[in-house]
C-alpha cells in the first residue's frame, strides 16, 4: 500500500515535471510520444517569468515567507524563553498561544478579515476613541494586503513555534545551565550564545516547517483577501489552482515545478544536518 | 594564602525569592499581552456572532451588546446562502464528517502497518524508503494535484467523497509513517523478539503486542489526523464535487456570497461553528495535541 502510494509520489511528481516542458492545455498526457509531440522546452518558463501576475505572486512569496519565518522565529523563542522562567499558569499560557494552531487557515483568515474590516473593525474602533486620522486599512490598500497577510498568519502559526522551541529549551542539560552561573554568564547571554547554538537541530527542523509551510499558503490568502485588492496579495498557489484548471495546464505545472524548487531549496539546511549526524555516528 | 582570623559565614542557599519582583512582574506583563494578542480574535468572533444588525453597524466591534442573540448561529447553521442554495453550514458539516471518518480510519489503518513493517521488519533499500517518504511529505500539494485528478478519475471517483477520502489518505501517509515508524522503533525489541521466539507471526504480533501498547502514539495520530482533514480547504474544492464540499469550503462561500445585506454577525456564527470542532479536540486533548505536533515535526 505505502509502495502504491510512493509510487503516485515519484510518478507524479515526475509527471507535473514533465508536462511543465509541454504546451499541454486542458488534455494531459501520458506517453512518450504524446510528451515528444507536444515538447516545447522552456516556453512555459519563459511564459511564466513574463507574466506581471507571475511576479506579484513570487515577490508576496518572497515577502510573506521572509517576515512571516523571521517573526515567528523571534516571537517564538522568545515566548519560549519567558515560559522557561519557571512561571505560574504555564498550561494556561501555552494553551492560549496554541489553540490557534487548531484552527483552520480559512477560519484564521475571515476573523483577521473581519478585524482588519476598514468600516467596523480597528480602524473604525480607534478612529471613533478620538484619533480621526488614523488609518488601518492594509485590507483594501494594495500597497500593504500582503502584509495582513503576514500578520493573520503569524497568530495562527507562531505558537506551534513556541511549542517547538520550548521542547528544545527543556532538552537543554541543566549541567550547561550551572556551568553557566558558576562562569558568572548572565542569563540572556547564556540563552544567546550557548542555549541556541546547541538548540541547532530544533532550529532547522522548525525552520523547514515553518518555511514550507510558508510556500504552501492558499487558504490563509483565500479566506483573507482573496488574492486582491486588485491582484495585490496573489500567491503561487493560486497562479497554480487558477491556471491548471483553465486551460493553461502546462503553465500550472511549470509554477508547481518552481514551488517545488522553493522547497527544495529550504531543504537543504536540514538535509546537511541529517547527512552531518549520519557522517559523525 | 592567609587564613581568615575569624570565620565568616555566608549566606548560603537560594535567596527567596519575593512573588512580585520586578523581572518576575515584566514576565507576567509581556505574556499576558501577548495573550491578548491570541485572544481578541476569538473574542471578537463570540462577541459579534449574538449581535444583531444594528449592534454591529452602530456599535463597537470590541465591545459586547447589551442584548445578546443567537438567531446569527440559528441562521448559519440552516438558512445562510451560497449562490442561491439556502441551506447554511449544516450539509457542510455532514460532508466533513463523511470526509474525516474514512479518512482518518484508512490513513492510520495504513500507516499504522507500513510504520510497524518498516520499524520491525528491515528488508532491502528500507534507509531508500524511509528518506523518499521524509521527503516526500514536504512535497507541495500543488505538484501532485493534477496526478491526482487524473488518478482519481481513472478510477471513477473524481468529484465524489471518495476522491477526498483517497486524496488525503495518500497525503496523510508519509508522515504518519514516519509517526508510527518512530514510535515503533523506540519500543524495546525484546517483547517482538521474544514474541518470535514464541511463534507468533506478522499479523499477530501487530495486534496482540505492539498495538496494545501504542495507545498513545494512535491517539496522537487521531488527533492530528482529525484537525488537518476537518481544517482542509484545498482537496475539498478540488475534488469533492460542489454537492460534497466540506464545512470550510461551505464557510468560504457563505462569506464570499454577495447576494443581499452582508451580515458579519452570521459570518461569524460560521467561522466558528467550522473552528468548533478542532478547537474542542484541542481543548481536551491538550497534552496530546502539543505531543502530536512535537513528535511530527522535531523527530520527522
Amino acid at each position: 500500500m505505502v509502495f502504491i502510494v510512493l509510487f503516485v509520489f515519484i510518478g507524479g511528481t515526475f509527471w507535473t515535471v514533465a508536462s511543465s516542458f509541454t504546451n499541454i492545455k486542458t488534455l494531459p498526457i501520458f506517453t512518450p510520444a504524446e510528451f515528444y509531440d507536444a515538447f516545447v522546452g522552456m516556453a512555459q518558463y519563459q511564459r511564466l517569468w513574463r507574466s506581471s501576475r507571475w511576479i506579484i505572486s513570487i515577490t508576496n512569496l518572497g515577502i510573506y515567507g521572509s517576515l512571516y519565518t523571521i517573526f515567528a522565529f523571534v516571537i517564538g523563542f522568545w515566548l519560549a524563553v519567558l515560559m522557561d522562567q519557571k512561571i505560574r499558569l504555564e498550561g494556561v499560557f501555552r494553551t492560549i498561544y496554541l489553540y490557534p494552531f487548531a484552527l483552520s487557515f480559512i477560519v484564521t483568515g475571515h476573523v483577521w478579515a473581519w478585524i482588519m474590516n476598514p468600516a467596523f473593525g480597528l480602524e473604525a474602533t480607534v478612529r471613533g476613541l478620538g484619533w480621526e486620522t488614523f488609518s488601518f486599512d492594509w485590507l483594501t490598500n494594495r500597497e500593504m494586503s500582503i502584509y495582513a497577510v503576514v500578520i493573520a498568519g503569524l497568530w495562527q502559526g507562531t505558537g506551534l513555534v513556541m511549542a517547538l522551541m520550548l521542547a528544545g529549551l527543556r532538552g537543554i542539560d541543566d549541567e550547561i545551565w550551572r556551568a553557566a552561573r558558576i562562569d558568572g554568564i548572565p542569563k540572556w547571554r547564556t540563552y544567546i550564545q550557548i542555549v541556541l547554538p546547541m538548540m541547532r537541530p530544533v532550529l532547522v527542523t522548525t525552520f523547514v516547517i515553518v518555511a514550507s509551510g510558508a510556500v504552501r499558503v492558499y487558504d490563509l490568502v483565500i479566506g483573507l483577501t482573496q488574492g486582491g485588492p486588485g491582484l495585490s496579495s496573489q500567491v503561487p498557489t493560486i497562479y497554480v489552482y487558477e491556471t491548471m484548471f483553465v486551460g493553461a495546464l502546462a503553465q500550472g505545472t511549470a509554477a508547481s515545478t518552481i514551488m517545488l524548487l522553493a522547497t527544495a531549496v529550504i531543504l537543504i539546511p536540514w538535509v546537511v544536518v541529517e547527512f552531518g549526524k549520519k557522517q559523525q555516528a | 594564602m592567609a587564613k581568615p582570623d575569624t570565620l565568616t559565614i555566608e549566606p548560603s542557599g537560594p535567596l527567596p525569592r519575593p512573588m512580585f519582583a520586578p523581572g518576575r512582574v515584566m514576565i507576567y506583563a509581556v505574556l499576558i499581552l501577548t495573550s491578548l494578542y491570541y485572544l481578541i480574535p476569538l473574542y471578537v468572533m463570540i462577541i459579534t456572532s449574538v449581535k444583531d444588525l444594528d449592534a454591529i453597524r452602530y456599535g463597537n466591534i470590541f465591545i459586547p451588546t447589551a442584548n445578546p442573540t443567537f438567531a446569527p448561529w440559528v441562521k448559519a447553521w440552516s438558512e445562510a446562502c451560497t449562490g442561491l442554495k439556502c441551506s447554511g453550514l449544516a450539509p457542510g458539516f455532514y460532508n466533513s464528517v463523511s470526509i474525516t471518518v474514512p479518512s482518518v480510519i484508512v490513513s492510520i489503518a495504513v500507516a499504522s502497518v507500513s510504520g510497524y513493517s518498516l520499524a520491525n521488519w528491515p528488508f532491502k533499500f528500507g534507509e531508500f524508503f524511509f528518506t523518499v517518504l521524509l521527503v516526500g511529505s514536504f512535497v507541495p500539494y500543488q505538484v501532485m494535484l493534477y496526478p491526482l485528478v487524473i488518478i482519481t478519475r481513472e478510477m471513477g471517483i473524481y468529484s465524489t467523497l471518495w476522491a477526498v477520502v483517497f486524496v488525503h489518505t495518500v497525503f496523510g501517509l508519509p508522515i504518519l509513517t514516519l509517526l508510527f515508524r518512530n514510535y515503533f522503533s523506540s519500543l524495546p525489541p525484546e517483547l517482538f523478539k521474544a514474541a518470535r521466539v514464541d511463534g507468533a507471526g506478522y499479523w499477530r504480533i501487530f495486534f496482540q503486542v505492539m498495538m496494545p501498547m501504542s495507545v498513545p502514539i494512535f491517539t496522537v495520530a487521531v488527533i492530528l489526523q482529525v484537525t488537518g482533514i476537518w481544517n482542509d480547504f484545498l482537496f475539498g474544492v478540488i475534488y469533492a464535487g460542489p454537492t460534497n464540499y466540506p464545512m470550510t469550503v461551505q464557510l468560504n462561500n457563505i462569506v464570499n456570497s454577495l447576494q443581499g445585506v452582508k451580515e458579519y454577525n452570521v459570518d461569524m456564527a460560521a467561522t466558528i461553528l467550522t473552528g468548533i470542532v478542532p478547537l474542542a479536540i484541542y481543548f481536551f486533548s491538550g497534552k496530546y495535541f502539543v505531543r502530536g505536533i512535537a513528535a511530527g515535526a522535531v523527530k520527522g
